[in-house]
């Protein structure tokens, strides 16, 4: 017997914690490596058996220059983002995180997701200024140069768009990637200026409750904030995974504000004016209120609640056969650390206690792992989150009791609704492919 | 007990006063600007008028704006084209409902603030203050929500109260001030 049956063998030994195949969430590190070895791989094609070896010819010569900016391999090209409007028509943008064909805890600064309300402005870091004023007792203008002196922060965060996940309120299940099910959410280590140092400096009014935040493109967007969150854990983030912050999210700074809103984390931030009362904004009063089924609107939906969703396998990431695998995916809460991920293969039956990547963040995604061993057969996967605060995600009949579903099918790209949070459970069919269901 | 107590609180009074030492050193780069210098930059409306500049526009004036520069998007009388139609609404029953300025808008003043940082989409900040005071009253009128011949201006507007204005739930009252 080799090793890697022996594995294989041990492994297919271990009593299930959970209905369908779930296994310990330890399973895997008790064996070891050849335990992982025995593991079948997530697979988007059909794999080669197993042949002789031989060396090919990247083998056999010296390789390319290695070039001054680094790309990934020309083999990795299908990783993209999906563009909701490529040729910049008079409208929003959309780009989104291809989260079947990633791992980890953070999103690449390339692959995170961006909207875009009047395209990307190309700002000119030295002529780009950042005034705070209104109720201050000095107003004061920075440039990017003197941001760059300050004593600064680095902290991972998510950012989700309020609109993530709004297919979900559809009547009935859409059939899409999970890429356009949940991919307006993505995670990075931002790193600049805490915005409590600046308002600061300039000197709050007692009266000042409010920020207004706006941004420096076309439409100048603009959001109220709290000034109790600007004081907490607000940030002028100047740089995203170490490089300066993307076109896209917001160079050469963005407002940051862990766990809130996406829109309201000012891109291309230029002007904070501290007031009395909000201010009411276009995306305030009118795009971020969420109707409720009683006709009424919320307002100020600032927070981004507890959330999970199983990337692998995932709706585009099909099973390549029976065997073992491991489900794995992506939790966070914009209140704080994960602090429970509970997974099921059986439509909520049974249950099993997923291990959580260390360390967890808060305000961060949080990935979470489970082995599984898929018998081939039909199988309902789902997972639930619990936040430091207590929270737990709800289940989708939960949701939609308090906040509608729609009467007919919606466009994938519409956004009905927003603040969507609740479970999100695959159906494997008995091919491997992977749907979106109502569980 | 209090012997015990007594060693922590020493050890506690000067990481305080290290903090605070830190905290003075932040560099306080920040150059003052004048209400003169940002004026250009300084174009958020508050929802009780905070903001509004001088002058003023009544739906005629703007009708001519808008067929001039708004049209194009916005369709012939607000009634909509490739973008959103700016007239009309049916009551808001649920969230399929479509949100209009007149069913859904709850102040007066997010139009002018909108109006003048964002609009026309390919050419935002391109309307002097007049233009956006005279689009703003066309469009209410058009929503019949001003008379024909009302003039909006610092004073006026603030004072057009929208029918959705009272339709909000604070969704996190102890975040919100």
């Amino acid at each position: 017997m080799t090793p890697r049956d022996q594995a294989k063998r041990e492994l297919e030994s271990l009593t299930p914690v959970a209905g369908n195949g779930l296994l310990h969430r330890r399973a895997f590190l008790r064996g070891g490596a050849m335990l992982a070895g025995a593991m079948s791989a997530y697979r988007l094609v059909p794999s080669a058996s197993a042949q002789k070896l031989a060396d090919d010819p990247w083998s056999l010569a010296p390789g390319a220059a290695v070039p001054d900016y680094g790309v990934r391999s020309r083999f990795e090209k299908n990783v993209v983002r999906t563009l909701s409007n490529p040729k910049a028509e008079p409208r929003t943008q959309h780009a989104r995180t291809p989260h079947h064909l990633l791992n980890g805890t953070f999103t690449p600064n390339s692959l995170h997701f961006v909207i875009s309300h009047a395209g990307d402005p190309d700002i000119d870091p030295e002529k780009h200024r950042l005034v705070i004023h209104g109720l201050v007792k000095q107003p004061l203008v920075f440039t990017l140069d003197t941001l760059a002196r300050y004593p600064m922060v680095s902290r991972m965060a998510f950012v989700e768009c309020g609109g993530n996940s709004a297919p979900m309120f559809s009547n009935e299940p859409i059939q899409a990637s999970i890429q356009a099910l949940h991919g307006l959410v993505s995670c990075s280590e931002w790193t600049g200026v805490p915005l409590s140092t600046l308002l600061d400096e300039a000197g709050i009014d007692p009266k000042g409750k409010w920020i207004v935040a706006e941004g420096g493109d076309a439409p100048h967007l603009s959001r109220s904030v709290p000034l109790t969150k600007a004081l907490d854990d607000a940030m002028i983030a100047l740089y995203q995974n170490g490089e300066r912050v993307m076109p896209g999210n917001g160079y050469p700074m963005r407002l940051l504000l862990p766990g809130w809103e996406g829109n309201m984390n000012i891109k291309w931030v230029r002007r904070i004016q501290v007031t009395d009362q909000p201010g009411m904004t276009f995306y305030e009063a009118r795009t971020y209120a969420p109707i409720l089924p009683n006709g009424k609107a919320y307002r100020f939906y600032f927070i981004q609640e507890v959330k999970s969703f199983i990337t692998h396998p995932s709706p585009g990431l099909a099973l390549s056969g029976p065997g073992f695998y491991e489900i794995s995916g992506i939790a966070y809460s914009g209140n704080g650390r994960i602090s429970k991920v509970m997974v099921s293969a059986d439509g909520g039956r049974s249950w099993a206690q997923a291990a959580l990547q260390a360390p967890v963040h808060s305000k961060a995604f949080t990935r979470f792992r489970l082995p599984w061993r898929w018998d081939g057969g039909p199988a309902l996967l789902q997972s639930r989150a619990w936040d430091e605060a207590g929270n737990m995600q709800p289940s989708r009949s939960e949701l939609v009791a308090a906040r509608g579903q729609t009467t007919k099918v919606p466009a994938v790209t519409a956004f009905t609704s927003q603040h969507y949070n609740a479970i999100q459970s695959w159906s494997i069919e008995r091919g491997g492919e992977v749907r979106n269901v109502y569980a | 007990m209090s012997t015990r107590k007594s060693p922590a609180l020493l050890i506690v009074v000067p990481l305080v006063l290290l903090a605070s030492a830190l905290f003075a050193q932040a560099p306080k780069l920040g150059k003052p600007i004048s209400a003169a210098d940002l004026s250009d930059w300084d174009i958020n409306i508050l929802p009780d008028g905070t903001g509004l500049p001088p002058g003023g526009g009544t739906p005629v004036d703007g009708a001519r704006v808008y067929a001039a520069k708004c049209a194009v998007c916005h369709g012939p009388e607000g009634k909509g084209g490739a973008n959103a139609r700016l007239v009309g609404g049916e009551p808001i029953k649920n969230f399929e409902s479509e949100k209009t300025i007149a069913n859904f808008w709850p102040y007066s003043t997010t139009l002018f603030d909108y109006i003048r940082r964002a609009m026309p989409y390919r050419q935002p900040r391109s309307l002097t203050n007049e233009e956006v005071y005279a689009l703003t009253a066309y469009i209410l009128s058009l929503n019949k929500l001003i008379g024909e011949h009302d003039t909006m201006n610092a004073q006026t507007l603030p004072k057009v109260r929208m029918p959705n204005r009272d339709g909000f739930i604070v969704r996190f009252p102890d975040k919100t001030p």
